[in-house]
């Protein structure tokens, strides 16, 4: 990576190759930054982490912590007057930012019981016994009831690495 | 083609009213459900695909492949699950290289997932184009007297160039469903905002999510709605637990469409699991 604030070519280059060109479209007009809900509570601005994605400023986009309130509603996308894929364009981001170690605990813990359990809620014995008051079975007809299924999951977050990039950051 | 129920993770595992109450008005619909053996998490779009598009996408496709397997379509009552599946079968069915390599993976499985093998279906969207409305007012027992705020969540409508329901900014298909019962929908500002728990904002910025689901919540209730019906478990967990959250007296329940429509089949509303709810479901209808 360039400087913080030297445009990284090659960088850019690989955002295009992940998510197409749209992110060149956009001509700053703030349509997404004036939709986005989250942007109504806090500082972060849509607009701006494009600009910053078209200027190809990865040591900027990447540590930010503005990256992570999208709530990817998608409100921003279907206004866009540029066709962007706005929500692609942050996804793709997000992405990188994993694997260069930027990732919250609250978030590494969301994909350990995803590894653990197959399922990102853990069950109790409250729910279980809810269930059954309710006629339904106490554990449901998922990788809970079925532990070569589960094995399933782990084996494809294994091949993705996605576990192994949360403990190497 | 039958239809495979796809549970995910807070329908059973937090709110197991809304599956009850699904499994409930459909067998008086007429609609014959199996249960999706082996399933996982769909895995949640808003988090798992902002970690890494290819886990995401690989997970969905093996749940796919699950439905294949059992030779139905695959239906949810959560627009997360629909978010990730729909999209993930579409990516699927558009790009063979994305194809060839979840399909190097699920290899390992003994499983392989085939473009446009199986349809997508999302409970409010099945009811609404597939169920006609006769069909549906003749299931019903009572008329609800109820004004209602209806929450369509964000990843049931979109992306609308895929998903392709109704107009993403002025839906009218929940709202149809929910007038079918007797209550009426409400109009109110920012109807269609988001309720702030998607994208991985619950989980990293949990006041940033509690604002959005405040600013629904003062319109909700200013709007005078006596109920929040949603379509998506986890915009009803952000309701329900967002209330009591916040402290204030809003006092809104919040059903999924699947639990209202119990109501007017008048269901036992024992078996629509409102006892999980923080916020009571006193509902004089």
């Amino acid at each position: 990576m360039a400087a913080d604030n030297v445009p990284d070519t090659a960088w850019k280059s690989t955002l295009i190759d992940d998510v197409g060109e749209t992110v060149n479209l956009c001509f700053q007009c703030g349509t997404c930054t004036s939709s986005c809900p989250s942007g109504r509570m806090t500082a972060f601005r849509t607009r701006q982490i494009l600009r910053m994605a078209q200027f190809g400023l990865p040591e900027l986009i990447l540590p930010s912590d503005d990256l992570w309130y999208c709530t990817t509603c998608y409100t921003c996308y279907e206004r866009c007057p540029r066709g962007v894929e706005i929500v692609g364009i942050i996804t793709s981001l997000r992405n990188m930012a994993v694997r260069a170690g930027f990732m919250s605990e609250a978030h590494k813990d969301l994909v350990k019981t995803l590894y653990e359990t197959g399922h990102l809620i853990p069950t109790s014995d409250k729910i279980m016994a809810l269930r059954k008051d309710l006629g339904l079975d106490e554990v449901p007809h998922t990788v809970l009831r079925d532990k070569e299924a589960l094995k399933q999951v782990q084996y494809i977050m294994e091949q993705t690495r996605l576990l192994m990039i949360i403990k190497e950051s | 083609m039958d239809l495979a129920f796809f549970v995910g993770c807070i329908a059973p595992l937090r709110y197991p009213g809304i599956e009850s109450a699904t499994r409930e008005v459909l067998e008086r619909l007429g609609v014959s459900i199996r249960d999706l053996e082996g399933a996982s998490c769909c895995p949640a779009p808003g988090v798992t695909r902002s970690f890494d598009v290819k886990t995401w996408v690989t997970m969905a496709a093996r749940n796919i492949a699950l439905a294949e397997r059992q030779g139905q379509n695959i239906m949810t009552v959560c627009n997360g699950c629909f978010g990730s599946l729909f999209e993930s079968a579409h990516l699927l069915g558009e790009d063979p290289a994305l194809l060839r390599d979840v399909n190097d993976i699920l290899e390992g499985l003994n499983m392989t997932v085939t473009p446009h093998g199986v349809e997508v279906r999302h409970f409010a969207e099945f009811l609404a184009k597939d169920v006609s409305d006769n069909t549906i007012k003749k299931s019903f027992k009572r008329k609800l007297d109820l004004d209602v705020a209806v929450h369509y969540g964000c990843h049931f409508l979109k992306p609308s160039k895929i998903k392709q329901l109704d107009d993403p900014e002025r839906p009218t298909m929940v709202d149809k469903l929910v007038e079918l019962t007797g209550a009426r929908s409400l109009e109110y500002k920012d109807k269609q905002m988001c309720c702030g728990a998607g994208g991985g904002v619950r989980a990293r910025h949990p006041d940033t999510a509690l604002a959005m689901t405040k600013a629904k919540m003062d319109i909700i209730k200013e709007a005078g709605a006596d109920c929040i019906v949603d379509v998506c478990p986890f915009c009803h967990l952000q309701y329900d637990k967002g209330q009591k959250a916040l402290g204030k007296d809003y006092d809104i329940p919040v059903l999924h469409l699947a639990q209202l429509y119990g109501l007017a089949m008048d269901i036992d509303p024992k078996l629509l699991g409102f006892e999980a709810h923080d916020i009571p479901v006193k509902l004089k209808v």
